[in-house]
């Protein structure tokens, strides 16, 4: 039996803005499980890296979780003060971001950053222990120990990713979630942050939540998907059945956007239209107005996720 | 409104109603800037008033030196009480409005007539002249402002004209600074790179393309560059540099009051301090509102 | 340390062309407007021949452009002249009112700095609150008020009313200046001579003059910061700090600030201008006897060498604040490149 280490229960994340309100995510339910690594995919905008952002209890104010539970490791982080989340938040829970180079901070030394991650969660290691701690890390990232003096200006941009990495896992969190962590990066240097991502995974016993509209890299790390579109959950599914037989149109379509070099391909294929407005979303299915397959229902009535042949899948197509 | 027809569309009635609708519906999209705005525009309003009207409203000539008895307390008769030379406060308050919106509001126009074009031709033409100019700008920019119209105000002597010119002297790089900017980054735009592409004239681009889109940010500097010439101007009365006797003036009723101040006689500071402060806080709010509604990024803050 | 001292010289020699037109401009106020400064100083009934011989004296019947390269020529030896009223070198009374200038205007500034950046870091971390809307109400209004207006009303009420505090001087008249005074910066003066009296006085002497000063400049203080650090606030860095459990008050006030202050630091040096400007003004308020209350002095007796001294001196502060801003801002920010 999986261990479950995460789970949401039918999240609403509403952001009001002076011309309405954006749901950014509707009815959100899934469970992350120990040790796995978790895709989180879809278009930009279409609330992944904002639910990403509620695992940590770090949404950008004014925008509120409005509903549902967050339960991590059976307590919901929701109900929790403030004073609690903040200690799970890099010990339990850790996070890297977008932009390694606009992730660190540019007036302290990586030394300094590392130091007062250690020094708010343990406050109890002395500094030349916690300077082996750091030591340590930046050897099984491969970055030379002395870089530590340097501040973050000073390092390319492949080794700010690894910091960034390594200020996630100093504390040896159960959870690393990567928001779009290859964006900035280059082709060879994404191969290696892969590469880099599967052995920590091992070494560590870690649970990964990968956020990204790559699907090359999902395809890589991770071992189940989830594919969100406008806000909702649209198919959850092994990364073999996702990329081996999607059934949802939307995940076809992302799927068929995926150059292939092997078909020689003479065009690349997009998908028409545009993500939905989040401020008046669609009244049936979010995905109807761009859906080849749409039928008269899909218009009328937002499908539920339901148990599909092992999978989990929001669309009228597979409804009896 | 879709049915209204084309002739409609154009009658006074139905504008007027689009404007108060607009009116409204502005409330609810900028939220507090809007009010600062309305706040604002109402302060202007009422000061631009005392100052066309004063006899409406003044119950007293501001030179009348025969009001009552002397350095009475505000009360009955006099709100704002009477100074040394049993002159009535609140009537020189009203007259005073005159010389400060006139003054300001002179020098702003100025300043902004010399370091507007300066700016455009700077910006557009770039080159030697773009640099000397901006050095030159730049050095009177970093000078502090008071000191310039000091130095200006002490060689010209008193006079409304001499003060206007010492107030307009100080801001012509503000506008001369800002209408470069954003004529620099407005020359780099697609539209005018086409513009030049297709053999419009310089005149013309400068004209059509870049003015135009310069304007609406020099309207919110106006703005705020008023409340600033309102304090340099009531600066410049106060230290006795602005203005010869017999001109009604709140900054010289400050610096009158200064001198019994000891014996406690608050009404001959309060009124002319408080009348500068509304007055710069209403072309303040007015300009800040009017950023946050031209410039909707800025909305976030 | 090498490479700093490198960016500090090549810095200094940037400053030349500002301060070289600035110089020019004082030049050109003072002399090309119309008006002569000798007839004006000696009347209009004064015989010609006394007008003229005062124009030689002090160089003045020279053709405008000889005038301007012996005022140049003087500058660069760092001579200010003679005065046209009294027998004394120009110099000798800046160096005795600047320390009271410049100590106003650094204790003004400690205030505002303090004051002005505190409030408007906390208003950016509690932003869109009721207290962060109190703040930016503060800061627009104070903005508002004139420096010497605001003067005037705490001299009335801590002064006048309450009789807390003295409303004009940098000592009382009972204390003789006389038996400490030295560099002419009075705390220093009294402490260095270990009078704690006198020191006492002096300090209660400098408290209306720079809070006048801070209150009404820790306006756009608030203002700055507030505004930068909404920015800072919205970077990812610190949302990475955040995210790795550090709290909120160390980011706000360690991370976020830190970062915010670099722009602020850059703005301080424009704000320099507008802290004179209030000195000259709160100096005329309390009655201090420094830089702003000479040249007010010498405008009426028309000394026209000294208003000129005057003027470049301050020009000279102005460049040298600007000058002391960029090498700040090399040290404290390590990726400006030297």
């Amino acid at each position: 039996m999986k261990e479950t280490i995460l789970e949401l229960k039918n999240v609403h994340i509403h952001y009001p803005i002076s011309i309405g309100t954006v749901r950014a995510v509707e009815d959100v339910s899934f469970s992350l499980y120990k040790g796995e690594a978790l895709g989180l995919v879809g278009e930009s905008g279409c609330g992944k890296s904002t639910l990403g952002l509620s695992f940590l209890k770090l949404i950008r104010p004014p925008g509120r979780v409005e509903k549902g539970e967050i339960l991590y490791k059976g307590r919901d982080l929701l109900k929790m003060s403030e004073g609690e989340v903040r200690r799970l938040r890099g010990q339990d829970i850790a996070m890297v971001f977008q932009n390694p180079l606009t992730s660190l901070d540019p007036l302290f030394k990586i030394r300094d950053q590392f130091l007062e991650t250690i020094k708010y969660h343990r406050g109890d290691i002395p500094r030349d222990e916690a300077i082996k701690m750091i030591e340590d890390i930046l050897e099984k990232l491969g970055i030379e120990r002395k870089r530590m003096n340097e501040y973050p200006h000073q390092l390319s941009g492949g080794m700010r990713q690894r910091i960034m990495i390594g200020l996630g896992l100093i504390m040896d969190p159960d959870i690393l979630i990567a928001d779009e962590p290859t964006t900035s990066l280059d082709v060879i240097v994404e191969a290696g942050f892969i590469d880099l991502l599967n052995r920590l995974r091992k070494k560590f016993n870690l649970t990964i939540v990968l956020i990204t509209h790559n699907l090359g890299l999902v395809a890589e790390i991770a071992d189940r998907v989830v594919v969100m579109y406008g806000g909702r959950v649209m198919e959850i599914a092994s990364s073999e059945d996702i990329f081996g037989n999607p059934l949802h149109p939307y995940t076809k379509g992302l799927i068929n956007c995926i150059p292939n070099i092997e078909l020689e391909q003479e065009k690349l294929v997009t998908m028409p239209g545009n993500p939905p407005d989040l401020v008046n979303p669609p009244r049936g299915c979010r995905f109807e107005p761009r859906c080849p397959v749409a039928m008269e229902i899909c218009r009328e009535k937002t499908p539920d996720l339901i148990d599909y042949e092992g999978r989990k899948i929001a669309c009228w197509l597979y409804r009896g | 409104m879709e049915n209204s027809t084309e002739a409609s569309k154009y009658s006074l009635s139905s504008r007027v109603g689009r404007i108060f609708k607009w009116f409204i519906t502005a409330n609810k999209k900028y939220g507090a800037e809007w009010w600062i705005l309305i706040a604002g525009a109402l302060i202007i309003l009422f000061v631009t008033y005392m100052a066309l009207f004063p006899q409406t409203l003044a119950p007293y000539s501001p030179l009348d030196q025969n009001t009552g008895p002397q350095l009475m307390p505000p009360g009955p008769g006099h709100p704002m009480g009477t100074d040394n030379l049993s002159r009535d406060i609140l009537s020189r308050m009203i007259y005073g409005s005159r010389t400060i919106l006139g003054v300001a509001f002179a020098a702003a126009l100025l300043s902004s007539i010399i370091g507007i074009p300066l700016g455009l031709i700077s910006g557009f033409i770039g080159g030697i002249i773009d640099r000397i100019l901006s050095l030159i700008m730049d050095s009177v920019y970093s000078f502090p402002g008071l000191i310039l119209a000091i130095a200006f105000a002490a060689m010209l002597g008193p006079g409304v004209v001499n003060i206007t010119l010492a107030v307009a002297v100080v801001y012509v790089p503000t506008y001369f600074r800002l209408v470069r900017g954003q004529t620099l980054s407005i020359k780099e735009e697609l539209y005018v790179e086409a513009a030049r592409a297709i053999g419009a004239r310089r005149s013309v681009i400068l004209g059509k393309y870049i003015f135009p889109n310069v304007i609406a940010t020099v309207v919110v500097v106006f703005s705020l560059n008023i409340a600033d010439a309102i304090m340099t101007e009531a600066a410049l009365s106060y230290i006795g540099l602005g203005l010869p006797a017999g001109i009604p003036d709140w900054g010289m009723d400050l610096s009158m009051g200064k001198k019994f101040l000891p014996s406690g006689t608050w009404w001959m500071i309060t009124f002319p301090g408080l009348m500068i402060m509304i007055l710069a806080l209403g072309f303040t709010m007015l300009g800040e509102g009017l950023s946050e509604i031209l410039n909707p990024r800025l909305l976030e803050r | 340390m090498k490479n700093l001292l490198r960016y500090i010289i090549t810095r200094i020699f940037l400053t030349i062309p500002m301060l070289f037109f600035l110089l020019t401009l004082v030049f050109i106020i003072l002399r090309i407007m119309p008006g002569d400064p000798v007839s004006a100083m000696l009347g209009a009934h004064a015989p010609e021949s006394v007008i003229e011989q005062k124009k030689e004296e002090l160089g003045l019947n020279k053709p405008i452009g000889a005038q301007y390269i012996d005022y140049l020529n003087q500058l660069i030896h760092f001579d200010l002249g003679d005065s046209m009223i009294f027998k004394q070198k120009v110099i000798v009374p800046i160096k005795e009112k600047l320390p009271a200038t410049v100590e106003l205007t650094v204790f003004g500034m400690l205030f505002t700095l303090v004051f002005g950046v505190f409030l408007g870091a906390y208003a950016a971390s509690k932003r869109r609150t009721g207290r962060d809307f109190s703040i930016r109400l503060y800061a627009n209004v104070v903005y508002c008020i004139p420096v010497y207006w605001m003067g005037l009303m705490l001299q009335l009420v801590f002064g006048v009313w309450l009789g807390w505090l003295p409303i004009s001087g940098r000592v009382s008249p009972r204390i003789l200046v006389s038996t400490f005074e030295n560099t002419g910066f009075y705390t220093i003066d009294t402490l260095l001579s270990g009078d704690l009296h006198a020191f006492i006085d002096v300090m209660i002497h400098l408290i209306l003059p720079s809070v006048t000063l801070g209150i009404v400049l820790s306006g756009i203080f608030v203002r700055l910061t507030r505004a930068n650090m909404l920015d800072v606030l919205r970077s990812e860095y610190i949302l990475a700090a955040r995210a790795r459990g550090i709290p909120e008050r160390r980011v706000v006030y360690k991370h976020a600030l830190k970062n915010a202050f670099i722009p602020i630091l850059t703005m301080m040096g424009l704000q320099f201008a507008l802290l004179l400007a209030g000195a000259i003004l709160t100096e005329m308020t309390f009655s201090w006897p420094g830089m702003g209350r000479l040249l007010m002095e010498r405008i009426y007796l028309r000394d026209y060498p000294t208003i000129q001294g005057v003027i470049v001196v301050f020009a000279l502060f102005v460049s040298l604040v600007s000058l002391l801003v960029d090498i700040i801002y090399a040290i404290i920010d390590p990726r400006v490149k030297y």
